[in-house]
């Protein structure tokens, strides 16, 4: 740990990944409060496999057309947002075959960006740390998309506060109070979107939705309000990124992979503290 | 084969809610066929009827949810769907998730959607009513408890308060005494008959055997719907609903059965 510290003090990277880390958690506790409330997981994973189509797009445009501008980042925002109103429309209009066709969508979006990067000249590497997340390559430039997308998730987030819960917890009461329950579900499909941009850098799109889920899951079983709950997933959201990148600098991990496990195994321990405490109580 | 008793002069009061000649169908499957009602104001009226017989359809036929195939619904003499803003609504509770992380008044508080400012927190005077609809139902002391945490008896009072946080002219409630135990029924049914001194209440209820004892109108829906005052629900109108003899209880009954 104190290598880590250590580290941290000397080398820049290892700063903007911690910062990439923090921001991310903010939009991550937020928004991920949403996904698991409104029980959208599903959904939200399939956003985020889309995203791969994205970024293999941006890269392809960067390396053989020269739209060096055009970052795999900027890439993942575009699919992310075109992938979460298709999605979201679909889920809305064909409640019988919802499943059926978000699994469609969730593969054929990966499939074309596995296409685009195997006719991008270069190596595998970009794929991997796509799919799996590199924290300790974020530039100035994605920090700054990052912190910019935060401001608006969250922002939204919490303007709207009110009228997500009301949603999130019954959806039918809501639309008989004139909330546009059709709107506020998309609005909340599109943050969720621009939430699995934020944290492609720190965990990847595969891993994604465990740290969209997990850190909220946790904040769920102990906290009493979805307010709360927010914060506290906020929380635990920072508490993952900057353990699981402080536990896998020294022996050079995959810091996106420890920082999962890392969730995981906090979402084990609170069922644990849960199943414990419960039958505690009734002695 | 419809009725219509509400307090008389019914003819000389606008009618809160009324149907006429009201078909239903969710695709082949005929629900209810030439519903004709009419409510008044202050009346506090119970659905009832077997499962299957139409009952929370024509509750949602009441709020928009659902639309007829065939003739007319006005509440407060518009479309349902321009009266939503007079309706306190409170739908099943079973359907809710009963681990969702809310407390008591933020429940109560959605009552305030659509009257509440259109962005940010809500007001103090959303506060301010919210917390006189859950003084109502007697949980005033309870805001700051988690929904998880509530008994089945609580949860219903929390979502009749959420109903009343509206300010509606009409709360319709659908079954609010289901899985509940016979004394906390009870209860509910003098908190809604002290309610329906102010407004028009309307609910549906699988159970006859309690509605007589507060309740003024009965509505007995089973296809088509048969219109009564509870005082005259004879056994006769039972049996012709649930096609034998229920065994009835708080059930007093006294005069002809206006029914034919």
């Amino acid at each position: 740990m104190t290598d880590f510290l250590d580290a941290l003090s000397r080398l820049s990277l290892l700063r903007y990944a911690l910062a990439t880390g923090l921001l991310a958690s903010v939009a991550c506790g937020v928004i991920g409060t949403y996904v698991v409330t409104r029980r959208i997981s599903y959904i939200a994973g399939a956003i985020s496999h889309c995203v791969l189509a994205g970024m293999g797009f941006a890269r392809y445009m960067q390396v053989v057309h020269g739209w060096s501008g055009f970052t795999p980042l900027w890439g993942a925002f575009l699919s992310a947002i075109i992938a979460s109103v298709i999605i979201g429309l679909v889920s809305l209009r064909a409640k019988q075959r919802e499943d059926t066709v978000i699994g469609a969508i969730w593969s054929v979006g990966m499939a074309i960006g596995v296409l685009f990067i195997a006719r991008t000249p270069g190596f595998d590497q970009d794929l991997m740390s796509y799919l799996f997340g590199n924290i300790l390559l974020v530039t100035t430039g994605d920090l700054w998309l990052i912190a910019a997308l935060d401001v608006i998730v969250v922002g939204t987030g919490l303007l709207f506060y009110n009228k997500f819960l009301a949603v999130c917890f019954d959806e039918e009461f809501a639309r008989l109070r004139g909330v546009p329950v059709d709107f506020y579900y998309l609005l909340l499909l599109i943050l969720t979107a621009l939430t699995v941009v934020v944290l492609v850098k720190v965990v990847g799109i595969i891993l994604v939705i465990a740290l969209l889920t997990l850190p909220a899951a946790v904040a769920g079983q102990f906290s009493k309000t979805m307010m709360r709950m927010m914060i506290w997933a906020t929380v635990l959201c920072v508490v993952t990124t900057s353990g699981g990148l402080a536990i896998s600098y020294r022996p050079s991990l995959p810091a996106g992979a420890t920082t999962i496990v890392l969730a995981g195994a906090l979402y084990l321990a609170a069922l644990a503290i849960r199943r414990f405490s419960f039958s505690m109580g009734r002695r | 084969m419809s009725g219509s008793v509400g307090q008389p002069p019914a003819q000389s009061r606008e009618a809160v809610l009324r149907l006429q000649g009201v078909q239903f169908a969710y695709g082949d499957l005929s629900v209810l066929q030439d519903v004709n009602i009419a409510i008044h104001e202050r009346d506090f009226a119970s659905i009832v009827g077997p499962n299957g017989g139409g009952k929370t359809t024509l509750l949602k036929l009441l709020v928009g949810l659902l639309q007829p195939r065939a003739g007319t619904v006005e509440v407060f003499g518009v479309a349902p769907q321009k009266a939503r803003g007079r309706i306190g609504y409170m739908p099943q509770h079973s359907q809710l998730d009963a681990q969702f992380p809310v407390c008591v008044l933020d429940v109560a508080m959605m009552g305030r959607l659509g009257i509440t400012r259109p962005l940010g927190p809500y007001t103090r005077e959303d506060r301010d009513v919210t917390r006189r609809a859950l003084a109502d139902v007697g949980l005033v002391e309870m805001e700051r408890r988690p929904f998880s945490a509530l008994s089945g008896g609580q949860r219903q009072r929390v979502l009749i308060a959420r109903a009343l946080s509206c300010e509606p002219d009409l709360l319709l409630l659908d079954e609010p005494t289901a899985s509940l135990d016979l004394r906390v029924q009870d209860d509910l049914y003098e908190l809604l008959g002290r309610l329906s001194e102010k407004l028009t209440v309307v609910l549906v209820s699988h159970d006859v055997g309690f509605v007589s004892k507060f309740v003024k109108t009965v509505i007995c829906v089973n296809r088509t719907v048969h219109v009564h005052s509870s005082r005259d629900l004879s056994k006769e109108a039972i049996i012709q609903l649930y096609g034998r003899d229920v065994r009835l209880l708080h059930h007093e009954h006294q005069g002809p059965c206006t029914h034919t």
